[in-house]
Protein backbone atom coordinates (compact mmCIF):
# COMPACT_ATOMS: atom_id res chain seq x y z
CA UNK A 1 0.00 0.00 0.00
CA UNK A 2 2.78 2.39 0.89
CA UNK A 3 4.58 1.43 -2.32
CA UNK A 4 1.45 2.21 -4.32
CA UNK A 5 1.02 5.62 -2.68
CA UNK A 6 4.70 6.33 -3.18
CA UNK A 7 4.49 5.51 -6.87
CA UNK A 8 1.29 7.51 -7.31
CA UNK A 9 2.92 10.59 -5.82
CA UNK A 10 6.11 10.14 -7.83
CA UNK A 11 3.93 9.72 -10.93
CA UNK A 12 2.09 12.94 -10.15
CA UNK A 13 5.41 14.75 -9.73
CA UNK A 14 6.71 13.83 -13.18
CA UNK A 15 3.14 14.10 -14.46
CA UNK A 16 3.16 17.74 -13.40
CA UNK A 17 6.04 18.36 -15.81
CA UNK A 18 4.29 16.48 -18.61
CA UNK A 19 1.17 18.53 -17.85
CA UNK A 20 3.13 21.76 -18.27
CA UNK A 21 4.59 20.62 -21.59
CA UNK A 22 1.19 19.38 -22.75
CA UNK A 23 -0.38 22.71 -21.85
CA UNK A 24 2.34 24.64 -23.65
CA UNK A 25 1.84 22.50 -26.76
CA UNK A 26 -1.94 22.95 -26.64
CA UNK A 27 -1.70 26.73 -26.23
CA UNK A 28 0.28 27.02 -29.42
CA UNK A 29 -1.82 24.39 -31.18
CA UNK A 30 -4.99 26.36 -30.41
CA UNK A 31 -3.47 29.54 -31.75
CA UNK A 32 -1.90 28.26 -34.98
CA UNK A 33 -3.17 24.68 -35.50
CA UNK A 34 0.30 23.17 -35.50
CA UNK A 35 2.19 21.04 -32.98
CA UNK A 36 5.30 22.81 -31.74
CA UNK A 37 7.96 20.11 -32.01
CA UNK A 38 10.51 22.55 -30.64
CA UNK A 39 8.65 23.11 -27.37
CA UNK A 40 11.07 20.84 -25.50
CA UNK A 41 14.14 22.51 -26.95
CA UNK A 42 12.74 25.92 -26.04
CA UNK A 43 12.33 24.69 -22.45
CA UNK A 44 15.83 23.22 -22.47
CA UNK A 45 17.29 26.52 -23.69
CA UNK A 46 15.40 28.43 -20.99
CA UNK A 47 16.81 26.07 -18.37
CA UNK A 48 20.33 26.71 -19.63
CA UNK A 49 19.71 30.44 -19.32
CA UNK A 50 18.67 29.94 -15.68
CA UNK A 51 21.76 27.78 -15.10
CA UNK A 52 23.99 30.47 -16.59
CA UNK A 53 22.47 33.16 -14.37
CA UNK A 54 23.05 30.94 -11.32
CA UNK A 55 26.65 30.41 -12.48
CA UNK A 56 27.05 34.18 -12.50
CA UNK A 57 26.29 34.09 -8.81
CA UNK A 58 22.64 35.05 -8.67
CA UNK A 59 20.25 33.33 -6.23
CA UNK A 60 18.01 30.54 -7.56
CA UNK A 61 14.75 32.48 -7.59
CA UNK A 62 16.28 35.48 -9.36
CA UNK A 63 17.47 33.11 -12.07
CA UNK A 64 14.08 31.39 -12.11
CA UNK A 65 12.12 34.60 -12.64
CA UNK A 66 14.63 36.01 -15.12
CA UNK A 67 14.51 32.79 -17.15
CA UNK A 68 10.70 32.82 -17.22
CA UNK A 69 10.64 36.48 -18.30
CA UNK A 70 13.33 36.03 -20.96
CA UNK A 71 11.56 32.92 -22.26
CA UNK A 72 8.34 34.88 -22.59
CA UNK A 73 10.11 37.53 -24.66
CA UNK A 74 11.88 34.83 -26.66
CA UNK A 75 8.60 33.04 -27.38
CA UNK A 76 7.01 36.26 -28.65
CA UNK A 77 10.08 36.92 -30.78
CA UNK A 78 10.04 33.43 -32.30
CA UNK A 79 6.42 33.90 -33.33
CA UNK A 80 6.98 37.36 -34.79
CA UNK A 81 10.15 36.46 -36.67
CA UNK A 82 9.66 32.86 -37.75
CA UNK A 83 6.02 31.78 -37.59
CA UNK A 84 4.05 34.93 -38.40
CA UNK A 85 5.40 34.90 -41.98
CA UNK A 86 4.44 31.20 -42.18
CA UNK A 87 0.87 31.98 -41.13
CA UNK A 88 -0.77 31.02 -44.41
CA UNK A 89 1.95 28.64 -45.55
CA UNK A 90 1.23 24.95 -46.15
CA UNK A 91 1.54 22.58 -43.23
CA UNK A 92 4.87 21.15 -44.39
CA UNK A 93 6.50 24.59 -44.44
CA UNK A 94 5.46 25.01 -40.84
CA UNK A 95 6.84 21.57 -40.05
CA UNK A 96 10.18 22.55 -41.54
CA UNK A 97 10.04 25.73 -39.46
CA UNK A 98 9.64 23.70 -36.30
CA UNK A 99 12.45 21.33 -37.23
CA UNK A 100 14.70 24.31 -37.96
CA UNK A 101 13.86 25.88 -34.61
CA UNK A 102 14.48 22.53 -32.91
CA UNK A 103 17.95 22.06 -34.31
CA UNK A 104 18.95 25.72 -34.01
CA UNK A 105 18.15 25.68 -30.29
CA UNK A 106 19.65 22.25 -29.73
CA UNK A 107 22.95 22.93 -31.44
CA UNK A 108 23.38 26.46 -30.15
CA UNK A 109 22.84 25.20 -26.60
CA UNK A 110 25.52 22.61 -27.28
CA UNK A 111 27.79 25.25 -28.82
CA UNK A 112 27.39 27.76 -25.97
CA UNK A 113 27.27 25.42 -23.00
CA UNK A 114 28.72 22.16 -24.51
CA UNK A 115 27.11 18.72 -24.37
CA UNK A 116 28.45 17.63 -20.98
CA UNK A 117 25.82 16.74 -18.43
CA UNK A 118 25.44 19.37 -15.73
CA UNK A 119 23.66 19.30 -12.40
CA UNK A 120 20.88 21.79 -11.85
CA UNK A 121 20.03 22.94 -8.32
CA UNK A 122 16.65 22.59 -6.65
CA UNK A 123 15.50 25.17 -4.13
CA UNK A 124 13.40 22.58 -2.34
CA UNK A 125 16.13 20.13 -1.33
CA UNK A 126 15.79 16.37 -1.73
CA UNK A 127 15.15 15.20 1.80
CA UNK A 128 11.97 13.19 2.52
CA UNK A 129 8.98 15.48 2.90
CA UNK A 130 7.96 15.89 6.57
CA UNK A 131 10.24 13.01 7.47
CA UNK A 132 7.90 10.50 5.80
CA UNK A 133 9.06 8.09 3.13
CA UNK A 134 6.38 8.89 0.58
CA UNK A 135 7.74 11.77 -1.43
CA UNK A 136 10.79 14.01 -1.32
CA UNK A 137 10.71 17.77 -1.08
CA UNK A 138 11.73 18.38 -4.69
CA UNK A 139 8.92 16.19 -5.98
CA UNK A 140 6.49 18.03 -3.72
CA UNK A 141 7.92 21.30 -5.05
CA UNK A 142 7.35 20.16 -8.66
CA UNK A 143 3.71 19.46 -7.91
CA UNK A 144 3.27 22.63 -5.87
CA UNK A 145 4.83 25.03 -8.38
CA UNK A 146 2.87 23.45 -11.23
CA UNK A 147 -0.44 23.69 -9.39
CA UNK A 148 0.27 27.31 -8.46
CA UNK A 149 1.09 28.15 -12.07
CA UNK A 150 -2.04 26.38 -13.35
CA UNK A 151 -4.17 28.29 -10.85
CA UNK A 152 -2.68 31.61 -11.99
CA UNK A 153 -3.26 30.71 -15.63
CA UNK A 154 -6.84 29.76 -14.86
CA UNK A 155 -7.46 33.10 -13.17
CA UNK A 156 -5.83 34.91 -16.08
CA UNK A 157 -7.94 33.21 -18.75
CA UNK A 158 -11.22 33.29 -16.81
CA UNK A 159 -10.92 36.60 -15.04
CA UNK A 160 -9.20 39.14 -17.27
CA UNK A 161 -10.17 40.89 -20.46
CA UNK A 162 -6.88 39.96 -22.07
CA UNK A 163 -7.47 36.31 -21.20
CA UNK A 164 -10.94 36.52 -22.72
CA UNK A 165 -9.52 38.12 -25.87
CA UNK A 166 -6.95 35.31 -26.17
CA UNK A 167 -9.64 32.67 -25.83
CA UNK A 168 -11.80 34.42 -28.40
CA UNK A 169 -8.88 34.68 -30.83
CA UNK A 170 -8.15 30.97 -30.46
CA UNK A 171 -11.77 29.83 -30.84
CA UNK A 172 -12.86 32.08 -33.65
CA UNK A 173 -10.17 34.36 -35.10
CA UNK A 174 -12.38 35.98 -37.73
CA UNK A 175 -15.08 37.01 -35.27
CA UNK A 176 -12.41 38.12 -32.82
CA UNK A 177 -11.05 40.52 -35.44
CA UNK A 178 -14.56 41.86 -35.98
CA UNK A 179 -14.79 42.91 -32.33
CA UNK A 180 -11.38 44.55 -32.54
CA UNK A 181 -9.15 41.85 -30.98
CA UNK A 182 -5.64 42.02 -32.43
CA UNK A 183 -5.47 38.32 -33.24
CA UNK A 184 -1.86 38.36 -34.44
CA UNK A 185 -0.66 39.73 -31.11
CA UNK A 186 -2.79 37.24 -29.21
CA UNK A 187 -0.97 34.47 -31.08
CA UNK A 188 2.38 36.01 -30.17
CA UNK A 189 1.26 36.28 -26.56
CA UNK A 190 0.28 32.60 -26.62
CA UNK A 191 3.78 31.74 -27.82
CA UNK A 192 5.30 33.82 -25.06
CA UNK A 193 3.19 32.15 -22.41
CA UNK A 194 3.89 28.67 -23.79
CA UNK A 195 7.62 29.42 -23.72
CA UNK A 196 7.35 30.65 -20.12
CA UNK A 197 5.40 27.56 -19.04
CA UNK A 198 8.00 25.37 -20.74
CA UNK A 199 10.76 27.24 -18.90
CA UNK A 200 9.14 26.42 -15.56
CA UNK A 201 8.81 22.77 -16.57
CA UNK A 202 12.43 22.60 -17.71
CA UNK A 203 13.78 24.12 -14.50
CA UNK A 204 11.68 21.77 -12.35
CA UNK A 205 12.68 18.60 -14.19
CA UNK A 206 16.36 19.50 -14.70
CA UNK A 207 17.46 18.39 -11.18
CA UNK A 208 15.95 14.97 -11.97
CA UNK A 209 17.06 14.33 -15.57
CA UNK A 210 20.19 16.59 -15.41
CA UNK A 211 20.92 19.48 -17.70
CA UNK A 212 22.12 18.81 -21.26
CA UNK A 213 20.87 19.79 -24.71
CA UNK A 214 18.82 16.61 -25.20
CA UNK A 215 17.24 16.58 -21.75
CA UNK A 216 13.71 17.41 -22.94
CA UNK A 217 13.37 14.85 -25.74
CA UNK A 218 11.65 12.18 -23.66
CA UNK A 219 9.78 14.73 -21.58
CA UNK A 220 8.26 16.36 -24.67
CA UNK A 221 7.23 12.96 -26.01
CA UNK A 222 5.31 12.31 -22.79
CA UNK A 223 3.94 15.85 -22.98
CA UNK A 224 2.65 15.21 -26.50
CA UNK A 225 1.14 11.97 -25.27
CA UNK A 226 -0.61 13.82 -22.46
CA UNK A 227 -1.90 16.49 -24.83
CA UNK A 228 -3.24 13.94 -27.29
CA UNK A 229 -4.73 11.83 -24.51
CA UNK A 230 -6.57 14.78 -22.99
CA UNK A 231 -7.43 16.33 -26.32
CA UNK A 232 -5.49 18.92 -28.27
CA UNK A 233 -8.45 21.27 -28.20
CA UNK A 234 -8.76 21.34 -24.42
CA UNK A 235 -6.17 22.99 -22.15
CA UNK A 236 -7.74 21.40 -19.08
CA UNK A 237 -7.75 18.04 -20.85
CA UNK A 238 -4.07 18.42 -21.71
CA UNK A 239 -3.19 19.08 -18.08
CA UNK A 240 -5.18 16.07 -16.87
CA UNK A 241 -3.68 14.01 -19.70
CA UNK A 242 -0.17 15.02 -18.65
CA UNK A 243 -0.76 13.98 -15.05
CA UNK A 244 -2.35 10.73 -16.24
CA UNK A 245 0.62 9.86 -18.42
CA UNK A 246 2.97 10.43 -15.48
CA UNK A 247 0.87 8.14 -13.33
CA UNK A 248 0.56 5.40 -15.93
CA UNK A 249 4.27 5.51 -16.68
CA UNK A 250 5.21 5.12 -13.03
CA UNK A 251 2.67 2.51 -12.07
CA UNK A 252 3.36 0.41 -15.16
CA UNK A 253 7.08 0.56 -14.45
CA UNK A 254 6.59 -0.61 -10.88
CA UNK A 255 3.73 -3.05 -10.93
CA UNK A 256 3.94 -4.83 -14.26
CA UNK A 257 6.47 -7.62 -13.77
CA UNK A 258 9.29 -8.64 -16.15
CA UNK A 259 9.06 -6.00 -18.86
CA UNK A 260 7.43 -3.16 -16.90
CA UNK A 261 10.53 -1.10 -16.26
CA UNK A 262 12.03 -1.46 -19.72
CA UNK A 263 8.84 -0.88 -21.61
CA UNK A 264 7.11 1.71 -19.47
CA UNK A 265 7.21 4.30 -22.25
CA UNK A 266 5.69 1.81 -24.66
CA UNK A 267 3.01 0.83 -22.15
CA UNK A 268 2.04 4.46 -21.67
CA UNK A 269 1.86 5.01 -25.41
CA UNK A 270 -0.09 1.80 -26.02
CA UNK A 271 -2.69 2.95 -23.51
CA UNK A 272 -2.92 6.26 -25.31
CA UNK A 273 -3.39 4.61 -28.67
CA UNK A 274 -6.15 2.54 -27.10
CA UNK A 275 -7.90 5.68 -25.84
CA UNK A 276 -7.59 7.35 -29.21
CA UNK A 277 -9.12 4.35 -30.98
CA UNK A 278 -12.24 4.88 -28.88
CA UNK A 279 -12.14 8.68 -28.66
CA UNK A 280 -10.08 10.11 -31.54
CA UNK A 281 -10.30 13.69 -30.31
CA UNK A 282 -8.98 12.75 -26.87
CA UNK A 283 -10.75 12.37 -23.54
CA UNK A 284 -11.77 16.04 -23.23
CA UNK A 285 -11.39 17.23 -26.81
CA UNK A 286 -14.08 18.26 -29.22
CA UNK A 287 -14.39 16.58 -32.58
CA UNK A 288 -13.57 19.05 -35.32
CA UNK A 289 -16.54 19.63 -37.54
CA UNK A 290 -16.10 21.54 -40.73
CA UNK A 291 -18.68 22.45 -43.31
CA UNK A 292 -17.93 21.11 -46.76
CA UNK B 1 -21.26 61.95 -45.45
CA UNK B 2 -20.23 59.29 -42.92
CA UNK B 3 -19.56 56.50 -45.40
CA UNK B 4 -18.79 57.06 -49.04
CA UNK B 5 -17.74 54.28 -51.38
CA UNK B 6 -16.37 54.97 -54.85
CA UNK B 7 -15.34 52.42 -57.44
CA UNK B 8 -15.06 49.60 -54.91
CA UNK B 9 -13.43 46.47 -56.29
CA UNK B 10 -12.80 43.25 -54.42
CA UNK B 11 -10.87 40.10 -55.20
CA UNK B 12 -10.80 36.50 -54.01
CA UNK B 13 -7.39 35.46 -55.27
CA UNK B 14 -7.46 36.07 -59.02
CA UNK B 15 -11.23 36.25 -59.14
CA UNK B 16 -12.73 39.73 -59.14
CA UNK B 17 -16.00 39.77 -57.19
CA UNK B 18 -16.82 43.50 -57.27
CA UNK B 19 -16.39 45.68 -60.34
CA UNK B 20 -16.50 49.27 -59.16
CA UNK B 21 -19.36 49.88 -56.76
CA UNK B 22 -20.53 53.33 -55.65
CA UNK B 23 -22.78 54.09 -52.73
CA UNK B 24 -23.04 56.26 -49.67
CA UNK B 25 -24.63 56.27 -46.25
CA UNK B 26 -25.13 59.15 -43.88
CA UNK B 27 -25.15 59.21 -40.08
CA UNK B 28 -28.25 57.60 -38.59
CA UNK B 29 -29.70 56.29 -41.85
CA UNK B 30 -30.54 52.78 -43.00
CA UNK B 31 -29.78 51.54 -46.49
CA UNK B 32 -29.97 48.07 -47.94
CA UNK B 33 -28.08 46.06 -50.54
CA UNK B 34 -30.30 43.66 -52.44
CA UNK B 35 -29.65 41.10 -55.09
CA UNK B 36 -29.54 37.40 -55.89
CA UNK B 37 -27.08 34.89 -54.48
CA UNK B 38 -23.58 35.64 -55.71
CA UNK B 39 -24.33 39.24 -56.63
CA UNK B 40 -21.58 40.40 -54.27
CA UNK B 41 -23.61 41.75 -51.34
CA UNK B 42 -21.65 39.93 -48.65
CA UNK B 43 -18.40 40.84 -50.38
CA UNK B 44 -19.27 44.54 -50.11
CA UNK B 45 -19.61 44.22 -46.33
CA UNK B 46 -16.41 42.17 -46.11
CA UNK B 47 -14.55 44.76 -48.17
CA UNK B 48 -15.79 47.57 -45.91
CA UNK B 49 -14.27 45.71 -42.94
CA UNK B 50 -10.96 44.92 -44.58
CA UNK B 51 -11.70 41.19 -44.69
CA UNK B 52 -11.06 40.79 -48.41
CA UNK B 53 -8.49 42.32 -50.75
CA UNK B 54 -10.05 45.39 -52.28
CA UNK B 55 -9.37 48.51 -54.33
CA UNK B 56 -11.13 51.79 -54.95
CA UNK B 57 -12.06 54.31 -52.28
CA UNK B 58 -13.81 53.65 -48.99
CA UNK B 59 -14.15 56.95 -47.16
CA UNK B 60 -15.24 57.08 -43.53
CA UNK B 61 -15.75 60.63 -42.29
CA UNK B 62 -13.84 61.64 -45.38
CA UNK B 63 -10.82 59.52 -44.45
CA UNK B 64 -9.72 56.81 -46.86
CA UNK B 65 -9.75 53.46 -45.04
CA UNK B 66 -9.30 51.10 -47.99
CA UNK B 67 -6.74 48.46 -47.03
CA UNK B 68 -6.94 49.13 -43.28
CA UNK B 69 -6.77 46.17 -40.88
CA UNK B 70 -10.14 44.93 -39.64
CA UNK B 71 -9.23 45.67 -36.02
CA UNK B 72 -8.58 49.33 -36.83
CA UNK B 73 -11.79 49.76 -38.85
CA UNK B 74 -13.74 48.33 -35.88
CA UNK B 75 -12.22 51.05 -33.71
CA UNK B 76 -13.87 53.69 -35.89
CA UNK B 77 -17.21 52.38 -34.64
CA UNK B 78 -18.03 49.94 -37.42
CA UNK B 79 -19.76 46.83 -36.06
CA UNK B 80 -20.11 43.97 -38.52
CA UNK B 81 -22.60 41.20 -37.80
CA UNK B 82 -21.40 38.64 -40.33
CA UNK B 83 -23.18 35.81 -42.06
CA UNK B 84 -23.58 33.05 -39.51
CA UNK B 85 -23.62 35.77 -36.82
CA UNK B 86 -20.00 35.47 -35.70
CA UNK B 87 -21.00 34.18 -32.28
CA UNK B 88 -18.32 32.73 -30.00
CA UNK B 89 -20.23 29.50 -29.53
CA UNK B 90 -18.08 28.07 -26.73
CA UNK B 91 -18.08 31.24 -24.65
CA UNK B 92 -20.91 32.39 -22.44
CA UNK B 93 -23.52 34.95 -23.45
CA UNK B 94 -21.97 37.51 -21.13
CA UNK B 95 -18.45 36.84 -22.42
CA UNK B 96 -19.75 37.38 -25.94
CA UNK B 97 -21.09 40.77 -24.91
CA UNK B 98 -17.85 41.68 -23.17
CA UNK B 99 -15.96 40.80 -26.31
CA UNK B 100 -18.12 43.23 -28.23
CA UNK B 101 -16.61 46.01 -26.13
CA UNK B 102 -13.04 44.70 -26.47
CA UNK B 103 -11.80 47.83 -28.24
CA UNK B 104 -13.13 50.10 -25.47
CA UNK B 105 -11.44 50.89 -22.16
CA UNK B 106 -14.19 52.52 -20.07
CA UNK B 107 -15.00 49.62 -17.74
CA UNK B 108 -17.89 51.14 -15.83
CA UNK B 109 -19.59 52.26 -19.03
CA UNK B 110 -19.11 48.76 -20.44
CA UNK B 111 -20.86 47.23 -17.44
CA UNK B 112 -23.72 49.71 -17.88
CA UNK B 113 -23.97 48.91 -21.58
CA UNK B 114 -24.24 45.20 -20.81
CA UNK B 115 -27.19 45.93 -18.52
CA UNK B 116 -28.72 48.06 -21.26
CA UNK B 117 -28.44 45.21 -23.76
CA UNK B 118 -30.07 42.91 -21.20
CA UNK B 119 -32.88 45.43 -20.77
CA UNK B 120 -33.45 45.45 -24.51
CA UNK B 121 -33.10 41.66 -24.89
CA UNK B 122 -34.38 40.09 -21.63
CA UNK B 123 -33.91 36.56 -22.98
CA UNK B 124 -30.17 37.15 -23.04
CA UNK B 125 -30.20 38.10 -19.39
CA UNK B 126 -31.89 34.83 -18.46
CA UNK B 127 -29.13 32.98 -20.27
CA UNK B 128 -26.17 35.15 -19.39
CA UNK B 129 -24.01 32.31 -18.03
CA UNK B 130 -25.06 29.81 -20.69
CA UNK B 131 -22.75 28.80 -23.53
CA UNK B 132 -23.76 30.84 -26.57
CA UNK B 133 -23.83 27.68 -28.69
CA UNK B 134 -26.82 26.41 -26.73
CA UNK B 135 -29.02 29.39 -27.69
CA UNK B 136 -31.71 29.11 -30.33
CA UNK B 137 -31.14 30.75 -33.71
CA UNK B 138 -33.25 33.75 -32.80
CA UNK B 139 -31.50 34.24 -29.48
CA UNK B 140 -28.14 33.99 -31.19
CA UNK B 141 -29.13 36.68 -33.64
CA UNK B 142 -30.23 38.91 -30.75
CA UNK B 143 -26.89 38.18 -29.10
CA UNK B 144 -25.09 39.17 -32.30
CA UNK B 145 -26.95 42.48 -32.37
CA UNK B 146 -26.27 42.98 -28.66
CA UNK B 147 -22.59 42.24 -29.18
CA UNK B 148 -22.45 44.78 -32.00
CA UNK B 149 -24.12 47.39 -29.77
CA UNK B 150 -21.42 46.88 -27.13
CA UNK B 151 -19.04 48.69 -29.46
CA UNK B 152 -21.29 51.78 -29.28
CA UNK B 153 -21.19 51.67 -33.05
CA UNK B 154 -21.86 54.49 -35.44
CA UNK B 155 -22.40 52.07 -38.28
CA UNK B 156 -23.74 48.50 -38.19
CA UNK B 157 -23.19 46.16 -41.10
CA UNK B 158 -25.78 43.38 -41.01
CA UNK B 159 -25.37 40.35 -43.26
CA UNK B 160 -28.61 38.41 -43.77
CA UNK B 161 -29.95 38.98 -40.26
CA UNK B 162 -33.16 37.09 -41.09
CA UNK B 163 -31.37 33.98 -42.35
CA UNK B 164 -32.74 30.74 -40.91
CA UNK B 165 -35.16 32.39 -38.49
CA UNK B 166 -38.90 31.79 -38.10
CA UNK B 167 -41.10 34.62 -39.48
CA UNK B 168 -42.26 35.78 -36.04
CA UNK B 169 -38.69 36.00 -34.78
CA UNK B 170 -37.64 37.88 -37.90
CA UNK B 171 -40.38 40.42 -37.27
CA UNK B 172 -39.22 40.93 -33.69
CA UNK B 173 -35.62 41.24 -34.79
CA UNK B 174 -36.41 43.91 -37.37
CA UNK B 175 -38.51 45.81 -34.82
CA UNK B 176 -35.48 45.84 -32.55
CA UNK B 177 -33.19 46.99 -35.33
CA UNK B 178 -35.56 49.88 -36.04
CA UNK B 179 -35.55 50.71 -32.34
CA UNK B 180 -31.76 50.73 -32.20
CA UNK B 181 -31.63 53.01 -35.21
CA UNK B 182 -34.17 55.48 -33.84
CA UNK B 183 -33.01 55.53 -30.22
CA UNK B 184 -29.27 55.40 -30.66
CA UNK B 185 -28.95 56.93 -34.09
CA UNK B 186 -26.91 53.99 -35.38
CA UNK B 187 -26.60 53.92 -39.17
CA UNK B 188 -27.15 50.53 -40.78
CA UNK B 189 -26.22 48.84 -44.00
CA UNK B 190 -28.32 45.71 -44.36
CA UNK B 191 -27.75 42.87 -46.79
CA UNK B 192 -30.88 40.76 -47.23
CA UNK B 193 -32.34 38.02 -49.35
CA UNK B 194 -35.70 38.88 -47.87
CA UNK B 195 -36.14 42.04 -49.93
CA UNK B 196 -39.62 42.98 -48.72
CA UNK B 197 -38.42 43.05 -45.15
CA UNK B 198 -35.32 45.11 -45.88
CA UNK B 199 -37.22 47.59 -48.07
CA UNK B 200 -39.60 48.10 -45.19
CA UNK B 201 -36.85 49.14 -42.80
CA UNK B 202 -34.47 50.96 -45.14
CA UNK B 203 -34.94 54.33 -46.79
CA UNK B 204 -32.80 53.66 -49.79
CA UNK B 205 -31.88 50.50 -51.66
CA UNK B 206 -29.08 49.43 -53.99
CA UNK B 207 -29.61 46.56 -56.38
CA UNK B 208 -26.53 44.45 -57.08
CA UNK B 209 -25.93 42.08 -59.94
CA UNK B 210 -22.64 40.25 -60.58
CA UNK B 211 -20.59 42.71 -58.61
CA UNK B 212 -22.15 45.92 -59.97
CA UNK B 213 -24.87 48.27 -58.81
CA UNK B 214 -27.54 48.01 -61.49
CA UNK B 215 -30.13 50.26 -59.89
CA UNK B 216 -30.66 52.36 -56.81
CA UNK B 217 -33.38 54.54 -55.41
CA UNK B 218 -35.71 55.16 -52.48
CA UNK B 219 -36.83 51.90 -50.93
CA UNK B 220 -40.51 52.64 -51.49
CA UNK B 221 -40.00 53.16 -55.23
CA UNK B 222 -37.88 50.08 -55.70
CA UNK B 223 -40.39 48.01 -53.78
CA UNK B 224 -43.27 49.38 -55.84
CA UNK B 225 -41.72 48.78 -59.25
CA UNK B 226 -43.21 45.50 -60.33
CA UNK B 227 -40.73 44.70 -63.09
CA UNK B 228 -37.81 45.29 -60.73
CA UNK B 229 -39.43 43.14 -58.15
CA UNK B 230 -39.93 40.31 -60.55
CA UNK B 231 -36.53 40.56 -62.19
CA UNK B 232 -34.32 41.08 -59.18
CA UNK B 233 -36.17 40.50 -55.97
CA UNK B 234 -38.15 37.39 -56.78
CA UNK B 235 -41.47 38.19 -55.21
Amino acid sequence: MELLLQQVLAGLATGAIYACMALAVVMIYQAIDHLNFAQGEMAMFSTFIAWQIIQWGQPYWVAFIAAVALSFVGGVAIERILFKPLHNAPILSNLVGFIALFSILNSSAGFIWDFNIKTFPTPFGTQPLLGGGLIDTHEAGMIGVTLLMLALLYLFFRGTRLGLAMRAAAHNPESARLVGVRVGWMTALGWGMAAAIGAVAGMLIAPVVFLEPNMMLGVLLYGFAGAVLGGLTSPLGAVIGGFAVGLIENLAGTFIPYFGRELKLSIALVLIVAVLMVKPSGLFGRPTVSRV
Amino acid sequence: MMLEVRGLRAYYGEYQALHGIDFALDEGHIRTLLGANGAGKTTVLRALCGMVRSGGDILFDGRRITGWATEDIVRLGVAHVPEGRGTFLRLSVEENLQLGAMSRRDRTAIAQDIEQVYAQFPRLKERRQQQAGTLSGGEQQMLAVGRALMLRPRLMLLDEPSFGLAPLIVEELFDRLGEVNRERGVAMLIVEQNAALALDLAEHAYLLETGRVVMNGPAAEIGADESVRRAYLGY
